[in-house]
């Protein structure tokens, strides 16, 4: 195979557990965002932006839809003769099976698909992040300092720092030592999770690691590269970065691109975000649409009010509906003279007539208070939502649920509907 | 077409907001299975030639067949350009010779319709006909029988007479350009017309030998338009807001492909308003938009007031500024605070939609 000097390792393996039904039948990085996109559209984009043409995605949670969505990587112009992107599974090996255990692990069991292009450097990438970064500036900095492993890091507000994992490094961004969530933190360096490995050196921290179970980079690998004294780094990222991982952040994410000057720019002509879908028709506003403060996506046909939304492909919205601080992703219908107000619609939802979305006042979740915990009304993909019912905030509902699953029309505010045959 | 050709041939015009013209032709091609595609091109070919780059974007790209741009190149026999439809397929004689595919169908660029291609190879290998021509009956009120190849068609279909831009006709079958007809019969008829010096596919084969051989017509029942003036350019895409026209050619199978060009999803921000119109992706829009189409990545600034108009591609709109029954050129930058008012109501006017051409200095951010 050609030799390439850097190939990124994205780990586009977790369930997201925290984005409730949102990911009950798909991986995270393959959830919807900003209308037209997937989270791992922006990972992937930044790659072949940077000039990375060979990408290994790790994948293992529910794989389906990020495998149709990426298939080769035309969109992304991945689609190469010698490298390109591939989709790597856990697969059965002469002396063992197993899952990927941690992060590390991940790549350690895909080590042959490293050696294939002989690397001199390792990206590792997370796949559920929003951000655009170029990731040869970074490796531009590893090279200058001669580093082993250069940990990308983010200032974070000194309140929130002990949230983190936090890195505390000198002027040159020379690591001293790192802080696991640290009470009295002496940073204000987070770790984003993005690394940059000479490869030989993670080579070395792998095999000798082999045995650690749930072996994972941040609490295992880098520890041991940094006190064998491996030169570690940190490279400090200043742009927009933001972790989807909450069903709470994933809506302010989205609701932070329609601001009028949105602080994450899309209409950037020299770094673009590609992602993989054929619906390029042009969206249509009827005669008794009214839009304000909202992106949609192409095919979509709105005949409702709009407000302060993000709106996927292909989306129908009846007239007299309103629809208001809410995320409606691709497929989905709502019917005429609905009342949709802060909810988290997935993709091929279809919502009958006269529906109300969100009335009421705040209950925290009987299912899952931790997860549904933002006042946010949350239809996983494909449910069914009858004409005529009401549903309260804070709420779930998954499947096709028909009249009576509501008791009086209604779904009170922190209770969940969820059908046979969808598990949470 | 006016000014609007002077930036492109009429294949490469944009139509219904993500759309080139060419695209339906193509996709048609493609959804009937024929892989073999040759386009000839000669006037103002660039964007076409652009559009066309990769061959993927319709499924041409395989290893069986392909699609051809096929432009005039100067050979040891001649270097003129086309001189003719029928001097065009002449100068690319050996690309038919070398193929072996039994049948050629041919289309021209500039008309928007969906058509499943087998169906009238079909019915021409029943009637066992020379060339069939697909027609269509053109509604009298919508548009002009003159500027079309007008058609007298027989009972079992067989082809009358046919009269190309007559001068006054009272009928109202046309010929929608679209022909099936034996390769190798093809390959004789152009031969025999290069030799004598005829250069015109339908002056000089259909019409010419419309008495003595056997050609039949082809009945078209679905939409079909042809946007080769101003006025049905301006009238195709208006149809576009129609709703049994978009879900004709939007949400039913199958469908009409495009080369992708990767746009951000449309923005709307406070102070929008859009009744009756389509948008297209990468459009930011702060004012007013009624009855009218917005192409990819369009700006309309605060305040701004667009009716029944088109704006093609990457147009800059700055505040204020208020444009009706207008076509804006693409890449055009509209200086704020300006007028485009083209009241086509007026006795006295014209009645034509105005093109604006504008040029300005555009500062990106």
């Amino acid at each position: 195979m050609i030799k390439k000097e850097m190939i990124a390792m994205l780990l586009a393996g977790g369930q997201g557990s925290r984005l409730g039904v949102l990911t009950a039948n798909v991986a995270k990085p393959a959830v919807a965002f900003g209308g037209k996109y997937r989270i791992i559209d922006f990972p992937l984009s930044n790659c072949i932006n940077s000039g990375i043409d060979t990408v290994g995605v790790l994948t293992q949670y529910r794989h389906l839809r990020l495998n149709t969505h990426i298939g080769i990587g035309i969109p992304w112009d991945l689609d190469r003769n010698h490298g390109g992107v591939t989709l790597l599974p856990p697969y059965e090996k002469n002396e063992n099976a197993d899952w990927y255990t941690g992060t590390a692990n991940a790549i350690y069991q895909n080590m042959e698909y490293i050696e294939n292009y002989n690397p001199d450097y390792v990206l590792i990438l997370g796949g559920d992040h929003i951000y655009k970064m170029d990731y040869e500036v970074m490796l531009d900095f590893h090279k200058s300092r001669s580093a082993g492993v250069t940990i990308a890091c983010m200032p974070v507000p000194w309140e929130e720092a002990s949230r983190f994992g936090v890195v505390v490094a000198d002027t040159d961004g020379h690591i001293k030592e790192f802080e696991e969530k640290p009470e009295k933190p002496s940073s204000n360096l987070a770790s984003m999770g993005i690394y940059i490995f000479d490869w030989p050196i993670l080579k070395e921290a792998l095999i000798r690691l082999k045995d650690q179970p749930g072996c994972d980079f941040g609490m295992h690998v880098i520890p041991y590269i940094h006190e064998r004294d491996s030169s570690c780094y940190a490279y400090e990222f200043n742009g927009y970065w933001k972790d989807v991982g909450t069903l709470g952040s994933y809506w302010e994410a989205n609701m932070e691109l329609i601001d009028i000057v949105p602080e994450f720019n899309l209409y950037e002509e020299y770094w673009k975000i590609y992602t993989n879908n054929d619906t390029i028709t042009p969206q249509y506003f009827s005669e008794t649409s009214k839009i304000e403060r909202c992106i949609v996506a192409e095919g979509s046909e709105i005949s409702g009010e709009v407000k302060g939304s993000v709106i996927g492909y292909d989306v129908i919205i009846g007239q007299g509906s309103l629809v208001k601080d809410s995320i409606i992703m691709s497929g989905t219908t709502i019917g005429e003279n609905c009342v949709i107000d802060k909810a988290i619609i997935a993709e091929n939802v279809s919502i009958g007539d006269g529906v109300c979305l969100g009335v009421g006042e705040f209950a925290p979740n009987t299912m899952n208070p931790k997860v549904y915990a933002f006042d946010l009304v949350t239809v996983a993909e494909n449910s069914q939502i009858p004409s005529g019912v009401k549903v309260g905030k804070n709420t779930a509902i998954v499947g096709k649920s028909e009249l009576s699953d509501y008791p009086d029309g209604l779904l009170v505010s922190g209770q969940s509907i969820v059908k046979a045959g969808d598990e949470q | 077409m006016g000014e609007l050709s002077h930036k492109r041939a009429v294949s490469a015009m944009p139509v219904a907001g993500s759309f080139k013209s060419i695209d339906f032709a193509l996709s048609n091609m493609s959804n009937s299975h024929i892989k073999k595609v040759a386009v000839l091109t000669q006037y103002r070919a660039e964007s076409l030639n652009q559009h066309l780059n990769s061959s993927k974007w319709w499924d041409f790209g395989r290893k069986q067949g392909g699609l051809y741009i096929l432009t005039p190149s100067i050979t040891s026999e001649n270097s003129y350009w086309y001189r003719g439809t029928a001097d065009a397929i002449y100068q690319n004689l050996s690309f038919l010779k070398s193929s072996h595919e039994p049948y050629v169908v041919i289309s021209s660029g500039d008309c928007i319709y969906k058509m499943d291609y087998n169906k009238v190879i079909e019915a021409h290998i029943e009637k066992k006909a020379d060339i069939t021509v697909v027609y269509k009956n053109l509604n009298l009120r919508e548009d002009d029988p003159t500027r079309f190849g007008v058609l007298k068609i027989l009972e079992d279909g067989k082809i009358a007479e046919f009269q190309e831009k007559p001068l006054e006709t009272t009928d109202h079958l046309i010929s929608t350009g679209i022909y099936v007809i034996r390769r190798r019969y093809l390959i004789e008829l152009i031969e025999k017309s290069n030799k004598e010096g005829r250069y015109d596919f339908v002056q000089d084969i259909l019409v010419r030998y419309c008495g003595n051989k056997s050609f039949y017509g082809y009945r078209h029942e679905g939409y079909w338009s042809n946007i080769a003036t101003v006025e049905s350019y301006y009238k195709t895409n208006m149809d576009f807001l129609k709703k049994d026209v978009r879900d004709y050619f939007f949400k039913s199978y199958p469908s009409i492909y495009s080369k992708v060009s990767d746009m951000p999803p449309a923005k709307y921000n406070p102070g929008a308003d859009i009744k009756n119109s389509l948008v297209s992706g990468g459009c930011i829009v702060n004012g007013e938009v009624e009855n009218s189409i917005l192409f990819k990545k369009v700006f309309i600034g605060n305040n701004c007031i667009i009716k029944n108009s088109i704006i093609l591609d990457d147009v800059y709109i700055g505040d204020n500024t208020v444009i009706e029954n207008c076509i804006v050129e693409s890449g055009n930058t509209i200086n704020a605070n300006t007028s485009y008012v083209n009241r086509i109501d007026d006795a006295e006017e014209e009645g034509d939609i105005k093109i604006v051409i504008e040029g300005n200095e555009r500062y990106i951010i």
